[in-house]
């Protein structure tokens, strides 16, 4: 977590900008005059606290967007290092190279194997093009199943830890498949014989994250989003401008709770007042007795049924209106026997 | 970049510009497919098409008679389903399914536009319920669902009625036990129907596997274009993947990658050849063939 002095604030975290330039200044002054301001400085320190779950309290949901992508934000190896023990990272897709956006291995959850997978970012500018800034390719989704079938030979729990702005729209990325990547992988977790905890920490954008999305239980963190399309790129198609991102933050219905009320997501697991980036040790806090209750349920479960499940649980998913049906005559043979399957 | 390249404005619900000439004088042959046999060879006079590829100038009916390819360069002009329906099953004979279920603005997504407004006026201008439509029928003999997008219907985007449509039709597959085609051609997401339409990514491909568990065959024709949530997902999970000579098939659109790599797209970027070359289609087939070689397939997976 950074230092209070070598922090990063947004627009909207201003006023708490401010209250710790105050502290600083009563130190300052306290030092300089020898004099005790102790109780001044809990006041502010205070302030703070309560700015902090005032701005959440109260956040649009392009300020979710940018939240979710706060410089300061834990990552997936964060959240790795926070929730579990004895992490042992796996590399590679045994094809083509290691993508350093996709990280994965075996770690322990209180004495549970399970595998861990995720989007890592990086936190400063040469990290953050070492991870290619979450945006997988295709070698990054054929590791993250390689360690899932992995993790299923020895039937293990599979936990994966969603933050992307998308999957990589390069070049190669294409020639490599990137398409067949993301669908083999849906395809596959759907039928994964093993229970799968997915959860939205940050960016969850289209394609890209459900790539590694289909799990038996999804969650999303507070502040966090997810939908089918950024609402930049969302802005620049149907609005023909960049500039309209706020709106199509709107529109898209990309929070949390509007996700929960749509019953596309399982759970909305709570962040420490102010965001994720204030207390990394409460975030995963947050969110490890939630996933460890997750993968006690599933594990109870027999195989077949938890697949039928996970098929059912999408399967329900859209919206549209059902008009009633004329009745027409089949002008094909019905129940012709000769050539089925 | 080329007009046809250029697919996100009907994602968005509008008529690109080369779209709008072709899509109208479509519109005006089609009166003549969905009537009688007699009225179809009448084409209205003056009614001539160019080649976007080659500049070769035909009349419409003579392209009509060529499946809607190029008669010079192979161009495969793009078609809809009725197009495609009439081109695989035997005698034009087929039953369309599912049409019932209908597109609802259920989030008031407002872009420019309404969601709801944009579905009341497409309908108002075309016949099509929505972006695809599940048809059962005969291939020469043999028996296949097919599900064919239009292209027409706001790009052919990938909504909860795509989603529903498909999952009924693996269920009739599954019930009748016959072969799923899906004939592909879209820009991407309905983007109106925000992770809904992500979902149904999800949605279709746990009900294609279904199909694998009962061993009856799925294929996927990639026609042009194909693109976004249809290639990560059943686009590229058939038993064969097959597509049409020179579609543009891909995960991002050209756009995004020319600015994400601030670079020019090399020749034949993205197209079937292309997809071929690396290893992601079974094989190409012309539109002339499409039909003989559906029925050879399946009777290879039959006997
Ligand atoms: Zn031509």
């Amino acid at each position: 977590m950074p230092q209070d002095k070598n922090r990063q604030f947004l627009d909207f975290e201003k006023p708490i900008r401010d209250l710790f330039e105050d502290i600083e200044k009563l130190k300052a002054s306290a030092e300089k005059n020898k004099v005790d301001l102790t109780d001044s400085i809990r006041k502010l320190e205070q302030q703070i606290v309560e700015k902090r779950r005032e701005i959440t309290s109260q956040l649009t949901p392009w300020q979710k967007v940018q939240l979710s992508r706060h410089p300061d934000r834990p990552y997936t190896k964060k959240y790795i290092e926070k929730m579990f023990t004895d992490f042992v990272e796996l590399f590679g897709d045994r094809n083509v190279r290691d993508d350093k956006a996709m990280v994965g291995g075996f770690a322990s959850l209180d004495g549970q194997t399970v595998m861990v997978i995720g989007q890592q970012k990086g936190s400063n500018t040469k990290m953050r093009q070492l991870r290619n800034f979450g945006m997988a390719n295709p070698e990054g989704y054929r590791k993250a199943l390689r360690l899932m079938k992995l993790a299923e030979k020895f039937n293990k729990p599979v936990v994966t830890l969603i933050d992307t702005p998308g999957a990589y729209p390069g070049l190669e990325a294409e020639e490599r498949g990137q398409g067949e990547a993301i669908a083999r992988n849906i395809y596959e977790m759907m039928r994964l014989k093993v229970p799968v905890v997915c959860v939205i920490i940050g960016e969850g954008a289209s394609g890209g994250a459900l790539g590694i999305g289909i799990g038996d239980r999804v969650f999303m963190l507070e502040n966090s989003w997810y939908t089918v399309i950024s609402p930049e790129n969302c802005s620049s198609i149907l609005w023909r401008s960049w500039e309209q991102k706020e709106k199509a933050a709107e529109q898209l219905k990309l929070t949390p709770d509007n996700m929960y009320s749509f019953g596309l997501i399982d759970k909305i697991i709570p962040e420490p007042s102010g965001g994720a980036h204030w207390n990394y040790d409460e975030a995963a806090g947050n969110l490890k007795p939630h996933l460890k209750e997750a993968i006690r349920e599933l594990l109870a479960m027999d195989p077949q049924t938890r697949i039928e499940k996970r098929i059912e649980k999408f399967s329900v998913m859209g919206f549209w209106d059902e008009m009633p049906e004329p009745k027409q005559e089949p002008v094909t043979q019905e129940n012709d026997q000769s050539n089925q399957y | 970049m080329r007009q046809e390249e250029d697919f996100e404005a009907n994602l968005a619900g509008e008529e690109g510009k080369s779209e709008e000439t072709r899509s109208s004088w479509f519109k005006r042959i089609k009166k003549g497919i969905l009537t009688s046999t007699a009225d179809k060879k009448e084409t209205p006079e003056g009614l001539w098409s160019k080649c976007p590829e080659c500049g070769y100038i035909c009349t419409v009916t003579e392209l009509r008679e060529n499946l809607f390819v190029c008669p010079k360069c192979n161009y495969h002009h793009r078609i809809g389903s009725a197009e495609y329906f009439e081109i695989i099953f035997d005698d034009n004979q087929y039953d369309v399914m599912f049409e019932n279920i209908r597109s609802r603005d259920f989030l008031q997504f407002t872009d420019l536009k309404s969601y709801g407004k944009r579905l009341e006026e497409t309908w108002a201008k075309t016949d099509i319920t929505d972006s695809i439509r599940i048809a059962a029928g005969k291939v020469d003999g043999e028996g296949l669902v097919t599900g064919c997008m239009d292209f027409e219907f706001i790009g052919g985007s990938l909504g909860s009625v795509m989603g529903e449509r498909i999952s009924r039709a693996v269920d009739f597959c599954l019930e009748r036990k016959m072969p799923l085609l899906i004939i592909c051609k879209s820009g991407g997401a309905r983007m109106m129907e925000s992770a809904f339409s992500l979902m149904q990514l999800a949605k279709v491909s746990g009900k294609l596997s279904l199909l694998t568990d009962a061993k009856i065959p799925y294929i996927s024709l990639l026609t042009d274009p194909s693109f976004g949530g249809i290639s990560a997902s059943f686009g590229m999970l058939g038993d064969l993947n097959i597509a049409e000579p020179g579609a543009l098939i891909g995960f991002a659109g050209p756009r995004v990658i020319r600015e994400t790599i601030k670079k020019d797209l090399p020749e034949g970027f993205q197209r079937s050849e292309f997809l071929l070359e690396h290893g992601f289609l079974d094989f190409i087939v012309h539109r002339r063939e499409l039909k003989e070689k559906l029925a050879q397939v399946l009777r290879l997976f039959r006997n």
